[in-house]
């Protein structure tokens, strides 16, 4: 009996990897309170009430599209026509408005609903790579809209409706912003739906396994298409609340969304995969991002240098993730 | 402590993913010029210990002696370097390269593993085919071939034999005893006893994770093994033939007919019809490829037949998706666990998967009944959980377990297995068996295939056996000896040696 230890790892790397893989979430906020700090050494005084209502204000919108790419990660697809949705959804109240506000909203998300809804048909009854489908879409998309924007030009400028402005930029008693109450109610939503219903459940089974919840009698082109559906509405959704936030709208407004809406998702600790991960994630996923932004902004990097260091900062957490929380059973 | 005729020598090999321990301390010392079991139940540690030998997983602790000198395998290919050799149960080619493609791939030469394919009987596979469109068997013997063809020192053999009919296991274990006279060693695992009693020198028994004994095969029977696998507790429940069905209670067999099947056709399938009734389990036995597949894929509704009816309590039903059959009772309990589970989702959400889909449909759950129902089948199975956030953590027979548990959760008329037991420990295996009798004798219906054909006579009250398509003998349990069955899954001994392999 004489067992010798042998090619032992260092026990603290095992704890923190211990932590990683039960408690993702946790860690994740570890990070964005690391990031919080970071701006509150360098700035001093920035960060204040203000500050944090601000910082939700802008993380809204992508945390809002995220929650649709997270539902369709999960059943191993990925929506890349979000962009263009937003952008879509956002000129389309602004260039209706003159005929309502209620009117333009309607018209806006039935855009993030019809888009949806083909690219539900497209990934779930032809069987396209979703890659392929939402990627081709998101081109017809806007190329429609380009079309559309040169018809609609002559009725006079576009112009951001009331309510879309109220939500998107205006505070509950003057400190609580609207978007964050609306993030908020989509996040209980899609957090609680995930758990507690069969749709939830059966969006993780089709992600993790299609062919065992055929063999389980579960329909899962019904439930992809419902989830590509859902995911273009909630696009729809972030292009209004993006639109309202900036009191704007042209032809290319959604565009910084498109890598945020995949990268909140990846850090959050969704597999690209399919079949596990959840909202929660996400949903800090989308801060981290939007602080890591304001970092920038704050720290006054040039454009270039921005883009670098955002761009490698989010290829590393994903793969930090990858090589902590993946389980190699 | 050793003698000097000992190749290779592991101790207190351990290994745990999280809080999971799945290799405690694991002991093997392997001469040269024999062939050695290793046994245990599932999840009993073999297949984590196999795993550290050839590179795949780096052990916690302990080391690996070859030669009397300490080794470390950071990957299968430095395993593989110091002669140590694996073939699994899954074949490692890859589908979409030729056989040719495959073996440079691997940097097999080919005048290595010439000899080798004609060994094993594989001298005719056109090398320029396609590997997905060879059969499973072919592709198993294709595996060891190119094992066999960088000479290992030790030849690890991972329920290699699980799926394969009789006559090609044979060949598979001629060349394990040339390995012995040519003084080099294997390490078998297998579910069979008879085939670890036959072929091995000694085994070296895995229970927990721990090496709890080496037996001499020679020496000791085959009850000193089991009662090693399944330790001092449940050595009282050792099975004997006949067990199950014993202790069960009678079956009371009602006429109203669960399920009928005419004249059905679909792929090898050529009209086949038979019945089946509440309260009965009937056995299905058939040598590989026979229909028997065909069979199963029609009646669970995953593919649509070319001709017959399918008559559920003497109503005429058409299935276009699984979720018909499964509406109209038929349950499938496919052989590949893979196809059958949530790999990365836990035991609940497997077991509920189906009723999610049928009762609580996409609205909220009824968290509480859920459980309740659950906790029911996990109860009645006896399934271990403790690792059951993930299902991927679990044994291979509680994963199995987890497959049949969901279908006592839902509810159905009549359960289909389609080999249920294929690579599952002796113990799983009787319990298996024991809740088909169960569930026949509280009046559901069971039709299974059976790739083992003494399981016939402990679980079925009748058996068919089908050949090339079609029924071509009906037997009670009394008259379906291994022997019988044997004799009519070969055709009737008419152009056996033919269809056979």
């Amino acid at each position: 009996m004489s067992a010798r230890a042998t090619g032992m790892r260092s026990g603290r790397w095992t704890v923190l990897q211990g932590q990683l893989r039960d408690r993702p979430s946790l860690v994740l906020v570890g990070v964005l309170l690391l990031l919080v700090l970071v701006i509150g050494v360098t700035r001093p005084g920035t960060v204040g009430p203000t500050w944090v209502a601000n910082t939700i204000l802008f993380a809204a919108p992508l945390g809002i599209v995220a929650a649709g790419q997270t539902l369709v990660m999960l059943t191993a697809g990925i929506d890349l026509s979000v962009a263009a949705v937003m952008t879509a959804a956002a000129y389309v109240a602004a260039s209706q408005s003159y005929f309502g506000s209620i009117r333009a909203v309607i018209l806006a998300l039935a855009v993030g609903l019809v888009v949806g809804l083909l690219n539900g048909i497209g990934v779930a009854i032809f069987r396209v790579q979703p890659l392929i489908m939402t990627l081709g879409m998101g081109l017809v998309v806007s190329g429609v809209l380009l079309v559309y924007s040169l018809k609609v030009s002559p009725e006079g400028p576009p112009n951001v409706p009331d309510i879309v402005r109220t939500l998107g930029s205006g505070k509950v008693l003057g400190f609580v912003p609207n978007s964050a109450l609306l993030w908020g109610a989509i996040a209980t939503i899609v957090i609680v739906g995930l758990r507690q219903t069969g749709y939830g459940r059966l969006i993780y089974a089709i992600g993790d396994n299609p062919v065992a919840c055929r063999l389980a009698g579960v329909r899962g082109w019904l439930v992809q298409l419902v989830t590509y559906v859902i995911c273009g509405f909630l696009a729809a959704v972030a292009g209004l609340v993006l639109t309202g936030a900036i009191n704007g709208a042209d032809l290319s407004l959604g565009d910084v969304s498109l890598l945020p809406s995949v990268a909140a998702v990846v850090i959050g600790g969704t597999s690209i995969y399919g079949g596990n991960g959840g909202y929660a994630g996400t949903l800090v996923g989308a801060l981290i991002l939007t602080v890591l932004s304001s970092l920038f902004t704050l720290l006054d990097a040039p454009d270039p240098l921005k883009q670098i260091l955002y761009g490698a900062i989010v290829v590393l957490l994903a793969a930090v993730y990858v090589r902590t929380a993946g389980d190699t059973g | 402590m050793s003698d000097a005729n000992v190749l290779l020598e592991t101790r207190g090999l351990s290994k745990n993913y999280g809080a999971v321990v799945a290799l405690r301390s694991g002991a093997l010392s392997v001469r040269a010029g024999e062939i050695h079991a290793l046994m245990g139940a599932n999840g009993a540690g073999k297949s984590t210990l196999v795993k550290v030998l050839t590179g795949d997983v780096t052990p916690n602790a302990g080391v690996i002696l070859l030669d009397g000198h300490e080794v470390r395998f950071a990957s299968p290919a430095s395993a593989r370097k110091a002669g140590l050799a694996s073939v699994y149960q899954d074949v490692s080619l890859v589908p979409l390269l030729t056989v040719a493609q495959n073996l440079r791939l691997t940097g097999t030469a080919m005048p290595a593993i010439r000899p080798w394919l004609e060994e094993l009987g594989l001298e005719d596979v056109d090398l320029t085919e396609y590997v997905r469109d060879l059969p499973a068997p072919t592709l198993h013997l294709l595996d060891l071939a190119q094992a066999l063809a960088a000479l290992p020192r030790l030849l690890i053999l991972d329920e290699v034999t699980a799926t394969m009919p009789a006559d090609l296991s044979e060949r598979v274990f001629r060349v394990a005893r040339r390995w012995r006279s040519e003084g080099r060693s294997v390490v078998l695992i297998s579910h069979r006893m008879t085939e670890v009693k036959a072929l091995c020198d000694r085994a070296t028994v895995l229970r927990d994770g721990t090496t709890v004994g080496v037996v001499d095969m020679a020496s000791s029977g085959q009850e000193e093994i089991v009662s090693l696998m399944l330790g001092p507790a449940a050595a009282s429940v050792v099975v004997s033939e006949g067990a199950v069905a014993d202790t069960a209670p009678a079956p009371r067999v009602e006429q109203t007919a669960a399920l009928e099947v005419r004249g059905l056709r679909s792929g090898v399938l050529q009209d086949i019809s038979f019945t089946l009734r509440r309260g009965e389990v009937l056995g299905i036995v058939a040598l590989e490829g026979q229909g028997q597949a065909d069979l199963f894929e029609c009646l669970s509704g995953n593919r649509r037949p070319d001709a017959g009816e399918i008559l559920v309590q003497g109503k005429t039903r058409r299935f276009r998706h699984p979720h018909d059959a499964i509406g109209a009772g038929l349950v499938l309990v496919p052989a590949d666990r893979a196809l059958a589970l949530l790999r990365q989702r836990s035991v609940l959400e497997n077991i509920a998967l189906p009723m999610v889909n049928r009762l609580s449909r996409w609205g909220l759950i009824n968290s509480g009944a859920e459980r309740r129902r659950v906790r029911t089948a996990i109860n009645r199975l006896d399934i271990d959980t403790r690792a059951g956030s993930r299902v991927m953590r679990l044994s291979g027979g509680n994963q199995q377990k987890v497959t049949i548990a969901r279908w006592l959760a839902t509810g159905f008329l009549t359960l289909l297995c389609f080999d249920p037991t294929r690579g599952i420990d002796i113990r799983t295996k009787e319990q298996i068996y024991r809740v088909l009798r169960e569930l026949a004798a509280s009046g559901s219906a069971v039709l299974f295939f059976t790739s083992e054909m003494p399981e016939i006579q402990l679980a079925a009250d009748r058996a068919l056996v089908m050949f090339a398509g079609r029924v071509v003998a009906e037997l009670s349990a009394h008259d379906a000896t291994e022997a019988a069955l044997l004799r009519a899954a070969h055709g009737l001994s008419r152009a056996a040696a033919a269809e056979a392999s």
